[in-house]
């Protein structure tokens, strides 16, 4: 199981850039971080998730 | 005109001694001087913060005044300008510097001298770009962000969180001025008001969310 933004899932096995197609997320309005380090955008596809992560996905919105 | 004495003494009467003294030691950079950076900046200077750094590429438009703080006879300047005149106002002694400059991953090293990194731009994909940029380049630093303000839901809303050590986001996370909501004064200066704290209680030494 992984737990991504707080919510348990069965992604485990899958890629980061995988897992944003899935959940609908715009690559270049996300940050992305695995056990509370970032992983860089350039890493997303080769970054593979493994049982026991965590997985924090923050979504920018506009305005400010 | 007040002495920095003066000034100093009244603030330390109210913050206590000591966190007076590390707020003047503290240095924080704001990217982005619109309706979160402006007022995030105004509280810096209030509080006493010792070095300020103001980046924003952008001129004062009348759109702006409902939320930012200039005033109508500004219109036209650069904000980076206006700003660091108007906080020289509030806090004469603080060391104030601004650019007029667009923030990219080739130029982050600006960031370098600062203490504290505040995220406050209005663009989804220029807020993900500071994020990024700043949590791979300088992973001791610590990093805060505004993300989901716009529109006139409740105040209650917006929160902050602490996602790792030195990161933090303030906002609802959702309501976002492409879904035609427009940006207003108040719920603006709540977000602006919870990162303006989150920085103050780091530099007191307090950081929990």
């Amino acid at each position: 199981m992984v737990k991504i933004n707080g919510n348990q899932t069965d992604y485990d096995g899958k890629n980061i850039s995988e897992i944003l197609s899935i959940l609908n997320y715009d690559p270049k309005r996300v940050a992305v971080e695995i056990n509370e380090e970032i992983l860089p955008k350039a890493k997303y596809e080769d970054t593979v998730i493994k049982d026991g992560d965590t997985v924090e996905i923050v979504s920018f919105v506009g305005g400010g | 005109m007040l002495s920095e004495k003066e000034i100093y003494s009244a603030l330390a009467a109210r913050h206590g001694e000591d966190i007076q003294k590390k707020f003047a030691a503290a240095s924080v950079a704001v990217c982005g001087l619109g309706g979160l950076g402006s007022n995030i900046a105004v509280s810096l200077a209030r509080a006493g913060i010792g070095n300020i750094h103001l980046i924003d590429f952008d001129r004062v438009d009348i759109s702006n005044i409902n939320r930012q703080q200039y005033y109508i006879s500004q219109i036209g300047e650069y904000k980076a300008d206006a700003l660091l005149n108007n906080l020289k106002n509030i806090s004469p002694y603080t060391v104030i510097t601004s650019q007029r400059i667009k923030l990219s991953e080739e130029n982050i090293n600006i960031l370098a001298p600062y203490d504290i990194i505040c995220e406050a731009f209005d663009k989804a994909d220029m807020k993900a770009m500071l994020v990024n940029a700043v949590l791979e380049n300088f992973p001791d630093k610590y990093l805060i962000s505004g993300n989901g303000m716009a529109g006139f839901g409740s105040s209650n809303d917006i929160v902050t969180r602490r996602l790792s050590k030195k990161f933090y986001i303030c906002g609802d996370g959702k309501s976002d001025i492409s879904d035609g909501i427009g940006l207003v004064s108040a719920r603006v200066a709540v977000c602006a008001a919870h990162q303006a704290n989150m920085i103050l209680r780091i530099i007191a030494g307090f950081y929990d969310a």
